[in-house]
């Protein structure tokens, strides 16, 4: 350095900013939200749902046994030919209604996401809420334009969907799977996950209040035998986002019941770095497609790709990156990094990284200051990574990144694909001609250039090969809830 | 020349990567008519031969997708022109079959193929989608093929129920893995023939003979199949099949249960029932 | 530690490049994409700054402020007003400290040195035929020569846009090296009146060509048209700042300027300033934020610190 300042000024550390949870009024115990009402469950039993920050536990759920969930399957049944009936520019107006709903009460449901889920509030309040919100919307509109989609094929509902959602984007993913499903005039059991129900249950309280016809929505807690009572219920389609293991067990379970079936599952997907990026973006892109949401993401880029001649520059610039990302306290607004969702999900992560330094890859983790109790863990990042590692194929779901290098386009191509999954990649280079061949090339459902971990309700989302099957989002996300004149069994 | 002449009979064997191999496993079986008279011994494709395939599919795939969609719907053009040539051998084997009116099923096949082929440069502009994101950003969605395809033919209308599964799923770049109708192979046997002769690159459709219940559950089974095209699956066997196909994620697809003759059974929905949507963003800014 | 002691610092920045480099240096510069860029901005905007941390931003944004006027009105009666607010922004608190500098005319430098002598506030002038630096050269730098040698310790100069913006980087880097030279041992703050410049590619890689030609800082913007200072835009010339630094081992200075009225205004450049080049740039040697009715707004929101109640304009006085 060609120059020292005397006296270098102490670092500024940010007061902590905690969002108020005053805006959120919890219940000691919740029911299951069935035929429009809060009902006890069958079997008798309840769990109890933490905040995996504190491990305080916020409320006992309902656990919905086989005959809950056959009662649930009933009351949608029983709503569904009214829905099916209703003219679809009424029912938009309820769908409508809800999109409204929850952009009024954005805050509450974003305080309570964070809570239960250990999502940053900065997440929750600007990304997951504001999109839960725009998807009713954006579904709304279609409820009555439905022909204009799918021209001389009479597009009509299926009948009944089960709905079986993740715990990463716990409200998002229950907008992503109801705004359609209730645009196309099918009724719905959603099941929400076990470790963050909490959200799902304050929709239902939305859903009461936007007077929908009773049973069109209804709402079981539970956990994985939960899910596989809806599985097995009668229903006509099953909408599932999860893992793949789980997914290719519900393929199984639906096979030859004639049960329509979309499937949402895992990824690997690669990130892609050309030396010609724009770099400082590209570290951001990098940044935010592997640590947002604490990398539990399907779409996480959790493989960094480097074109070899930036690797040493880009890697530099990520370890200063990750020296300012603050880790803590969901509810605080400038917290980057939330807590890990569960502690399943802690010792899975820890679990793989394990690996990771097992075989042989050199494991970077910025120096932060966790809190005590909860499920954390430092955003982290593995050089000396090949394909062959675990932590280069296995989908982690934690902020861990895997980083190779390549030499040409043809080397990204083929390690980018290298893998069962296809959900998504990222492209970084500022050479048009280059992005567009990339991304005829990778194989994924979602390719982001230049961007990263972007979502809309306009644009379909979903995977190939082992990520699954159908879109969810824009026109494409309409066809898995209809039957089509001609179209395919 | 006489016409009491001894003819010269076909030998029937497997379509793989371009080539007319016989089945690795050295059997055949026996095809018989409608009527119960012996026609002939074909080829009966082993697991090995099924893997062969695919290798040879999955070969071709690439760069089948890669060609431009004007020169696939001129190739899948030029394989109707090439079935006009041999009609009289598609009617007779279809009347060997007991079709009811092998005339029509031939023309039927042909302009499935015409019909198939004027897609291949419309369909991402009827199924794709720009989308109007939110946010400084260009997004666009586009259908491309799945990968390599596995077909069960459908046993009734051999030859055009075999056309209405296959020219839908390599239109758009996929290739395909054929199992031939068991009890009625000969058409598809005539149609790799043409298939060979015509400008479809080896590889690019894989046609093997042989018992279904037997080479299905391997075809559903196969990590490297993307998608199974189940029309022709037996019913007692579509359970089974399904649950293979969950090893890998596989895409199981059914046509239209409608009349193969009729308008509802072609649709564009044929072919994306075996595309995947890839939705690219990219930002707007100067 | 005084003011002045820690905006002291041993010697002018000398170029680290010829002309003749200048092109290549352009050329090299980082593309940047504007989405990603706007969107990282956006996102550091919404740091909510609380409590203690504020009082300090707050605090901070007064010792990094250069206190200008810049109309063709100024007298030097008004040039005596503002030398007395910004040696004692809040003439009923002392704990309140006073600005980096008061940045004015070359006429009323003068004036300036008079008043601020001994009180730690530098003396700051626009030069070079400000704003738009298309005077004759010999004009321009007679001018930078005279204000230094009439006492200012900064000076603040315009990039040559026309220069620039034509693709002639070798004399445009000539032209600050000149500048440079004609500064002597005061600071040289290189204003690129990014609003004019239309991209952010072309923001970075003026930032390189003036960081490269000597600049102790780089400067947004003017204050004269119509686009000023953006959060963005000081982004992108931070991470400029930043990648010089990685690859001199030399500090450059950010000076924002123009259209900062508002105390969060503040702060969000100083969580900027934190977040991307750190805290050895928290400091008036090494970040200002030109402004001249953010300071009152600065004076109110700490009065509401320590009071709890919402100031009210009249309680401050205007200069």
């Amino acid at each position: 350095m060609s120059e020292a300042i005397e006296h270098p000024p102490a670092t500024w550390e940010y007061a902590p900013a905690p969002e108020s949870k005053d805006v959120v009024r919890l219940e000691d115990r919740y029911g299951l939200f069935i035929g429009g009402e809060f009902v006890e469950p069958k079997s008798g039993r309840y769990f109890a749902t933490i905040d995996p920050s504190t491990e305080e536990p916020l409320a006992e759920v309902a656990e919905a046994g086989s005959e809950d969930v056959a009662l649930a399957v009933e009351a949608a049944r029983g709503a569904s030919p009214a829905w099916q009936a209703l003219a679809g520019s009424e029912r938009a107006k309820y769908v409508f209604r809800i999109a409204r709903q929850l952009q009024e009460r954005a805050r509450e449901f974003a305080v309570l996401e964070s809570m239960n889920g250990g999502k940053p509030i900065k997440e929750s309040r600007d990304v997951d809420l504001p999109l839960a919100a725009a998807h009713f919307f954006y579904y709304a509109g279609w409820a009555d334009k439905l022909d204009y989609a799918f021209p001389g094929r009479s597009p009509r509902p299926i009948g009944v969907a089960g709905q079986i959602i993740p715990w990463n984007f716990p409200m998002l993913m229950a907008a992503w799977k109801l705004a359609p499903a209730l645009a196309t005039g099918n009724t719905v059991v959603l099941k929400p996950a076990e470790t963050t129900p909490l959200t799902a249950l304050l929709l239902a309280q939305v859903i009461q209040e936007a007077e929908l016809p009773p049973g069109v929505v209804n709402i079981v807690t539970g956990a994985g035998a939960t899910g596989a009572a809806l599985v097995d219920a009668d229903v006509d389609k099953i909408a599932f986002t999860g893992s793949t293991d789980v997914g290719k067990a519900i393929r199984r379970a639906t096979a030859g019941t004639g049960k329509r079936l979309t499937l949402e599952l895992g990824g690997k997907a690669a990130n892609i770095v050309f030396e010609d990026a724009a770099l400082d973006q590209a570290v951001e892109g990098v940044v935010n497609g592997i640590f947002f949401n604490q990398g539990h993401v399907c779409c996480a880029g959790s493989r960094l790709l480097v074109q070899e001649p930036v690797f040493d520059v880009l890697l530099g610039k990520l370890k200063d990156r990750l020296q300012t990302l603050r880790v803590g306290d969901p509810l605080d607004k400038n917290t980057d990094i939330g807590a890990i969702n569960s502690r399943a999900q802690l010792d899975k992560i820890t679990e793989l990284v394990g690996s990771g330094v097992a075989e042989g890859a050199e494991i970077y983790q910025p120096e932060c200051a966790l809190p005590e109790r909860g499920f954390w863990f430092r955003p982290t990042l593995f050089t000396g990574v090949s394909q062959s590692h675990r932590i280069a194929r296995e989908e982690i779901f934690g902020p861990v990144l895997s980083i190779l290098t390549f030499r040409t386009p043809e080397e990204a191509v083929e390690k980018a694909n290298n893998t069962p999954y296809g959900l998504s990649a990222g492209i970084w280079s500022e050479k048009g001609s280059r992005i567009l061949w990339m991304a005829d090339r990778l194989r994924a459902g979602v390719v982001w250039a230049n961007t990263f971990n972007r979502f809309d309700p306009t644009s379909p989302f979903g995977g190939y090969k082992e990520s699954g099957f159908g879109r969810e989002g824009g026109l494409h996300g309409l066809e898995p809830y209809l039957e089509l004149d001609g179209g395919s069994r | 020349m006489s016409d009491d002449r001894l003819p010269v009979r076909r030998t029937a064997k497997l379509f793989i990567g371009g080539a007319f191999p016989r089945s690795e496993s050295g059997r055949t079986y026996e095809v018989v008519a409608h009527d119960g008279r012996p026609l002939v011994h074909v080829a009966r494709a082993s697991r090995k031969d099924l893997r062969e395939a695919v290798v040879d599919a999955r070969g071709a795939q690439g760069p089948w997708a890669g060609m431009t969609a004007y020169l696939r719907g001129q190739i899948l053009y030029r394989v109707a022109e090439l079935m006009e040539g041999r009609r009289a051998q598609f009617e007779a084997e279809l009347a060997d079959a007991g079709a009811a009116d092998p005339a029509r099923g031939v023309s039927a096949a042909i302009d499935r193929w015409v019909w198939y082929a004027g897609w291949a440069d419309k369909i991402a502009q009827v199924s794709g989608a720009t989308n109007p994101v939110a946010g400084p950003y260009f997004n666009f969605t586009l259908p491309e093929p799945t990968g390599v395809v596995g077909i069960v033919a459908p046993g009734d209308q051999s030859l055009l129920g075999l056309v209405s599964r296959l020219a839908p799923a390599i239109v758009s770049g996929n290739t395909a893995v054929v199992i031939a109708s068991e009890a009625a192979p000969m058409p598809a046997v005539t149609l790799a023939e043409v298939l060979s002769t015509s400008d479809v690159p080896p590889g690019v459709v894989n046609i093997l003979m042989g018992v279904t219940a037997e080479l299905v559950p391997w075809l559903a089974g196969h990590m490297d199949v993307n998608a199974i095209d189940v029309t022709g699956v037996p019913d007692d066997l579509l359970a089974e099949v399904t649950e293979l196909s969950a090893e890998n994620v596989k895409r199981v697809h059914r046509g239209p249960d409608v009349d193969p003759f009729s308008e509802a059974a072609q649709s564009p929905y044929e072919i994306t029932g075996l595309t995947e949507f890839k939705t690219v963003w990219h930002p707007i800014g100067a | 530690m005084s003011q002045a002691a820690e905006i002291e610092r041993s010697a002018p920045a000398t170029p680290v490049a010829s002309p003749a480099e200048a092109s290549r240096l352009v050329a090299r510069a980082p593309t940047v994409d504007a989405v990603g860029l706007e969107g990282r901005a956006t996102s550091l905007a919404t740091r909510s700054i609380k409590h203690d941390s504020k009082r300090r931003a707050l605090e901070l944004a007064i010792r990094c402020m250069d206190l200008t006027t810049l109309e063709g009105s100024d007298t030097a009666g008004k040039i005596v007003a503002i030398c007395a607010k910004a040696v004692r922004p809040n003439p009923l608190d002392a704990s309140i400290p006073a600005v980096a500098a008061v940045c004015l005319y070359p006429q009323l430098v003068p004036v300036a040195v008079e008043q601020l002598r001994g009180t730690g506030v530098a003396v700051a002038s626009v030069a070079g035929g400000f704003p738009s630096g298309l005077g004759p050269l010999d004009a321009r730098l007679r001018e930078i020569a005279e204000v230094a040698s009439a006492g200012a310790d900064e000076i603040d100069i315009v990039l040559n846009r026309s220069l620039f913006l034509g693709g002639r980087y070798a004399e445009a880097f000539e032209e600050l090296v000149a500048a440079r030279e004609a500064a002597g041992s005061a600071h040289l703050k290189v204003i690129l009146e990014t609003g004019e410049l239309g991209s952010y590619d072309r923001v970075r890689q003026a930032s390189v060509l003036a960081m490269a030609a000597g600049a102790d800082f780089i400067k947004t913007s003017t204050g004269k048209i119509g686009v000023n200072a953006t959060l963005p835009t000081a982004l992108c010339m931070m991470e400029a700042a930043r990648e010089f630094h990685a690859q001199t081992g030399r500090r450059v200075g950010i000076k924002v300027a123009g259209g900062v009225r508002r105390s969060k205004q503040a702060i969000q450049y100083l969580v900027l300033v934190n977040e991307t080049l750190g805290s050895s740039w928290m400091t008036p040697a090494l970040f200002r934020i030109g402004a001249s009715s953010l300071l009152n707004d600065v004076l109110m929101q700490l009065e509401k610190g320590t009071t709890g109640r919402y100031a009210g304009p009249d309680y401050f006085t205007i200069d």
